[in-house]
């Protein structure tokens, strides 16, 4: 089985972050051998040449997005590591288990794109990872790996770590920025995208951990063999948190293309109690929800988009026949509307709103309009209820409160009704 | 003229439009006759596409794009719906939103009848509420100033109060705070929103959420007559809406003229109206009886009586008599004002200024004069002039915009911080008494100043000088100014803060001026303000009409201007309140005031703007120019003042500056943004020649800074509840270092000994300040006169 991002932690899980861990096991090899003979392009290419698509929930491709950078200067790399989405802890783990996987790739990256600063955006609520990534970053600066003139190269990067306080949508790149500026976290209008005017309106490539965490690799194997693993459109692998009703919840670092039945029934173990499968969120809370039907679908970036979801940033959450879909999908809204920044209007009132009613279903109070009013509401912050959703928003927070809205509508009518007719949820 | 703008041509719901190029679609589709309802979107603030009002459609690659037109820049080709069903629809979703937690109490609401909200949903909203839950509840309103009032349950959170406070004002004291369904606008504990614009966030403000206490519950918008107008209050003369309802002046609204405020008003211009509606107006003449108590009269009585004793006096030779003020009124008034002293009296005994400005023929008469608007194409603007956020707030505005929008490097000289400080890129200090040195080294580039000198060298340059303090000597401005003249490109605004100042001395309001910016004649004579006062004194000058100037409060030496009046043998006081200088006149008469005539105006630029009457006055108060004409009448003479009208229409024809800026020209299409009145006249070129300028040694004594705050003692200001109670009272400014040689703890009280007075005065530490300065506010209640140099003790 093919594993890039997890064999150091696997074969040494008590000191896979340290420097010495890292160096004995072949790290910054990679960063040796490109500073001493590699121009920046070159980098660049092999990154192309993988065909990595971005692991923040967009998997919009690296090489790509790195091609958008403006020329001017400073320019700057910024590592998303705020990862709010629930059900998704993947990252964590890259943080805290393999934080010199991490700095070798900014490095490495850095080096590609020019840039000379570089920081680590990291969710409050993750302050081990914090911890581990500050120290492994200290003790890349002690090694030269970091710093002034590095490995005798004269590539200069100094790697700032930043903290959140506890907004999921710092998450979203723009916000992010606003964060790390200071400023309220709030999206910022685009265009301009970060890569023209991002972090302190200077160029900027915002990309997420595990991203680049793949570097060292791509950079060390060449990009043709990472192109090499997986199925077209979903190279490489990937880290998927498997959680929910499950026998075995987990992280699972897994190359893509086998069946949703293979991975939930495989890697997960079934579902617990021996329960049936009611559904699962294929893609982090903002994913609209699988069914049974989707069981064969394979497990690839194109096909869950082509089936109207997403496998955003790799969350799987399962839940069982036991499970309530109005007091899951009010759960997933009520998370929105709690993270909704305020900023523009159909997310904070919309969003709100729609916990609100689903709130009276779920307690008995539901009306039969109350359905196509919730509808109407989602109409009016993602109007079509396409996918992928088009938006009267800012930003893609609003629409992702109306994933749960159209999975249940979809889905799941008769269970709302149920609630509706029968005074609050059936199954007790 | 303005340059024509690029066209591209977009095609607005299926008809093609030729829109101006470079602009955001809202603006573009607007120009093309279709109006997109918006909230959060201001013409004069940076897009943020907040509220999400104006989403239109527009045709893209990959089908209809949904988007905000005040986010989105035009493009040529552009193809956009304006009405289609998904804009429609996703409008009236954004108006169910906005409404869902809007607590609909527009019955009670100022803002009712004139609602952005309310409109809007008119045209684009649904017709009902499809919400059954409980709407977001706050207590409402909390005061967050003395001012302004804030009623969170009414906000759509659009961010334009926030926006204007930290973009445009520049005191970013109101917020976002909270995230999600509990965003609100708030002030921070314990900071009030003590901004000097905040009315402003009042005006834009889309509904109620933001009130204004002198105006909150007083009117509702549809029983208010309007007239629009010129701020009384300073020389920057911005553009306003004058609002009364039952002859009562309820409101004051910025009017968005280009050239000069650009929308925006000062907290002073905008709530400095109540003075009008004050029931310490005068409102009959006044005679000093036998007893020496001004008593009630006749106005035939009182003009008998003034024609009668100025006729006699004047009768004793053109230096008896002397005229004091003119420039705080209209241009037409300080006009007959001039007619009256030069014609009637035969005195060239006149000053619209009180010895605190500049001299009267730099104002009339600057060379490369400049307008504001120059400051949007500055690339250096240099300001050694009073703090303009104490003095001038709306240009201050405008050079604040220069320096933090329009990329101008901003250089600011003061002898303390002032509030473009920190927009600056130069901030210099010097001790009042050495300007010249400063200059000097400034043009020589010497030292600290080298990188100031070179930005200096690259123009446009725009230099905005003044009497920094009011103990600068007015020669120093003159000799910036010369200096300044000789920058790249340089345009000049001499500012001094007094409403009409430059008005009158375009109306020849002094010795040394004619009508319309004409020079007298060398050798024709006569005092200034500083003359008569120690003529008064002295008695060589014994008659003195004062209009609507109260030299005993605003002499920079109350206690000469005092002694004058004391010693004048017949004083008569033209004005609107029984101010200090009033209760000494021999008769008072009441005039009329800001709109209650009509007539013209002229701000620091010398544009002329048209002043409007919206209400008839005191029952017994009377319009300035036919006061003089019946006193010129009974002296057997006239000055030809049938009415305001016929008196500008004399101007337009007489006084060469003013040539054809008439009433008319004034009233209708770009004539209500002003007129600027061209240089002076070919035929007598009046080119003011700055005057060596040698500041007298300063040893180890202590200096004056003695400057104004927006908030004072003035009468106009105390006049009005709203604004009387935010003056401060006054503190002693003291350098820590002067704190500790003079043994002074903090907060200790001292006594400051001046050239005019003695007071005893609170301190406060200004580490701004260069050390051997001392800082303190003028008209606020401690007068020491303007003399330099001072000495500070302690007191126990």
């Amino acid at each position: 089985m093919t594993q890039i991002l997890t064999t150091r932690m696997e074969a040494h899980p008590s000191d896979s972050h340290t420097l010495g861990r890292y160096e004995d096991t072949g790290g910054y090899a990679v960063l040796r051998t490109a500073l001493a003979g590699m121009q920046p392009d070159a980098i660049v290419a092999e990154v192309k040449a993988s065909n990595l698509r971005g692991r923040g929930g967009a998997n919009f491709p690296c090489g790509v997005k790195w091609g958008f950078l403006a020329p001017s200067r400073p320019r700057y790399l910024v590592i998303n590591g705020d990862e709010s989405e629930p059900g998704t802890f993947k990252d964590r783990q890259l943080l805290e288990r393999d934080p010199h996987q991490l700095i070798e790739g900014i490095i490495l990256s850095a080096y590609a794109l020019g840039v000379h600063h570089a920081f680590i955006y990291i969710r409050g609520e993750y302050p081990r990872p914090a911890r581990r990534v500050q120290r492994a970053v200290e003790e890349a600066y002690g090694a030269g790996y970091l710093g002034r003139d590095i490995l005798g190269s004269g590539f200069d990067l100094e790697v700032t770590v930043h903290l959140g306080a506890g907004a999921y949508i710092c998450g979203e790149e723009t916000a992010l920025l606003n964060s790390l500026e200071g400023r309220r976290g709030e999206p910022r209008i685009k265009p301009p995208f970060p890569a023209v005017e991002g972090l302190y309106a200077k160029p900027t490539i915002v990309n997420n951990v595990e991203t680049i965490s793949n570097i060292p690799w791509i950079v060390g194997n060449g990009g043709a063999a990472y192109d090499a693993i997986g199925p077209e459109g979903s190279r490489g692998t990937r880290m998927f948190s498997l959680s929910g009703h499950v026998n075995q919840p987990g992280n699972y670092e897994v190359v893509m293309g086998m069946t949703w039945r293979d991975f939930i029934y495989g890697y997960g173990g079934g579902i617990r109690h021996g329960n049936a499968l009611k559904a699962w969120i294929p893609g982090g809370a903002s994913a609209p929800w699988f069914v049974e039907e989707h069981l064969d679908t394979p497990l690839t970036i194109d096909d869950v988009a082509k089936n109207r979801s997403m496998l955003g940033s790799g969350a799987v959450v399962v839940m069982d026949e036991t499970t309530c879909m109005v007091k899951a999908a009010l759960r997933v809204v009520r998370f929105f509307a709690h993270e909704s920044c305020g900023q523009c209007t159909p997310c904070r009132e919309g969003a709100t709103w729609l916990q609100q009613v689903l709130t009276r279903i779920e307690a008995g109070a539901g009306r039969d309009i109350d359905l196509d009013l919730l509808l109407d509401i989602s109409d009016n912050i993602s109007p079509g209820l396409a996918w992928p959703p088009a938006m009267t928003t800012i930003c893609p927070l609003g629409p992702s409160a109306v994933s749960p809205i159209t999975s249940i509508a979809t889905y799941f009518k008769d269970e709302v009704a149920a609630h509706v007719h029968g005074g609050g949820c059936p199954l007790g | 003229m303005a340059e024509q703008p690029t066209l591209v041509t977009i095609t607005v719901d299926g008809k093609p439009a030729q829109v101006p190029a470079g602009t955001l679609l809202i603006e573009a589709v607007k120009a093309a006759g279709v109006h997109i309802p918006h909230f959060c979107y201001h013409p004069r603030m940076k897009p943020v596409g907040m509220c999400r009002m104006c989403l239109i459609e527009v045709e893209g690659p990959r089908g209809m794009l949904l988007t905000t037109s005040c986010t989105t820049p035009v493009a040529d080709g552009m193809a956009v719906h304006t009405e289609s069903d998904t804009v429609k629809k996703a409008q009236e979703g954004v108006l169910e939103f906005l409404l869902l937690n809007h607590p609909l109490d527009c019955p009670v609401c100022d803002r009712g009848g004139e609602c952005p909200l309310q409109d809007q949903t008119m045209a684009c909203g649904p017709g009902e509420s499809r919400m059954v839950e409980e709407k977001r509840h706050y207590p409402k309103p909390i005061p967050i100033s003395d001012l302004v009032l804030l009623d969170r349950e009414r906000c759509i959170l659009c961010a334009r109060c926030t926006r204007f406070s930290d973009e445009i004002s520049g005191d970013p004291l109101i917020e976002f705070k909270g995230r999600g369904n509990a965003v609100e606008v708030n002030t921070f504990p314990d900071e009030p929103f003590a901004s000097y614009f905040s009315g402003n966030t009042v005006q834009i403000c889309p509904v109620g959420a933001l009130t204004a206490t002198p105006y909150r519950f007083r009117a509702r918008p549809w029983d208010l007559e309007a007239v629009e107008s010129t701020c009384p209050h300073c020389s920057v003369g911005c553009r306003i809406s004058v609002q009364s309802s039952r002859n009562q002046v309820l409101r004051f609204m910025g009017v968005d003229n280009g050239p000069t405020n650009q929308g925006w008003l000062c907290d002073k211009g905008r709530f400095g109206f109540e003075y009008l509606g004050s029931p310490q107006r005068l409102a009959a003449p006044l005679i000093r009886n036998a007893d020496g108590v001004l008593q009630e009269a006749a106005w035939s009585d009182a003009l008998d009586l003034v024609a009668e004793r100025l006729g006699a006096l004047a009768a004793g030779g053109p230096d008896v008599v002397a005229g004091l003020g003119g420039a705080r009124g209209t241009n037409e008034e300080a006009f007959a004002f001039g007619k009256f002293l030069r014609e009637t009296l035969g005195t060239n005994n006149l000053d619209a200024q009180l010895g605190d400005g500049l001299d009267a023929r730099l104002l009339a008469g600057i060379t490369a004069r400049g307008t504001i608007d120059d400051l949007e194409r500055a690339r250096t603007v240099l300001v050694w002039a009073p703090d303009l956020k104490e003095e001038l707030p709306v240009l201050y505005l405008r050079v604040r915009r220069a320096a933090t929008e329009l990329g101008a490097r901003l250089i600011v000289v003061h002898p303390r911080e002032t509030g473009l400080d920190p927009v600056a890129a130069h901030t210099i200090r010097y001790r009042p008494g050495a300007g010249t040195e400063l200059l000097r080294r400034l043009a020589d580039g010497s030292g600290d100043l080298a990188e100031a000198r070179r930005a200096l060298g690259e123009g446009p340059v725009v230099a905005i000088v003044g009497r920094p303090g009011a103990g600068d000597d007015p020669r120093l401005a003159e000799a910036v100014l010369a200096f300044a003249a000789g920058l790249p490109g340089a345009t000049l605004l001499p500012v001094t803060r007094r409403s009409n100042v430059y008005g009158a001395a375009d109306m020849g309001l002094d010795p040394g001026l004619l009508p319309g910016r004409v020079a007298a004649p060398a050798g024709t004579g006569g005092r200034d303000a500083a003359g008569i006062i120690e003529g008064l004194i002295a008695g060589e000058v014994a008659g003195l009409v004062l209009l609507g100037a109260d030299p005993v409060a605003d002499y920079l030496e109350p206690a000469r201007a005092a002694a004058a009046l004391e010693a004048a043998s017949f004083t008569v006081a033209i004005g609107l309140f029984l101010d200090e200088s009033a209760a000494m006149a021999d008769v008072v008469l009441p005039a009329l005031g800001f709109a209650e005539v009509e007539g013209t105006v002229t701000n620091l630029e010398g544009r002329v703007q048209k002043v409007n009457r919206l209400l008839p006055g005191p029952a017994g108060a009377r319009p300035t120019h036919e006061i003089l004409e019946d006193i010129a009448r009974r002296m057997g003479g006239s000055i030809g003042a049938a009415s305001a009208e016929a008196l500008a229409a004399e101007m337009a024809a007489t006084a060469p500056a003013y040539a054809g800026i008439t009433w008319e020209a004034l009233s209708w299409g770009e004539g209500r943004r002003g007129i600027v009145a061209p240089g002076p006249a070919g035929s007598q070129p009046l080119v003011h020649a700055p005057e060596d300028h040698a500041p007298p040694p300063v040893g180890r004594n202590l200096v004056l800074h003695l400057a104004r705050v927006l908030y004072d003692q003035g009468t106009l200001t105390q006049a009005g509840p709203s604004l009387a109670k935010l003056a401060r009272p006054a503190a002693a400014h003291v350098h820590p270092e002067d704190a500790t040689r003079f043994g002074i703890p903090a907060g200790a009280t001292v006594r400051v000994t001046g050239s005019g007075g003695s007071v005893e005065l609170p301190t406060v530490f200004d580490p701004s300040l260069v050390a051997g300065t001392v800082y303190l506010p003028l008209h606020c209640g401690a007068s020491i006169g303007a003399g330099l140099e001072i000495t500070m003790e302690a007191v126990s």
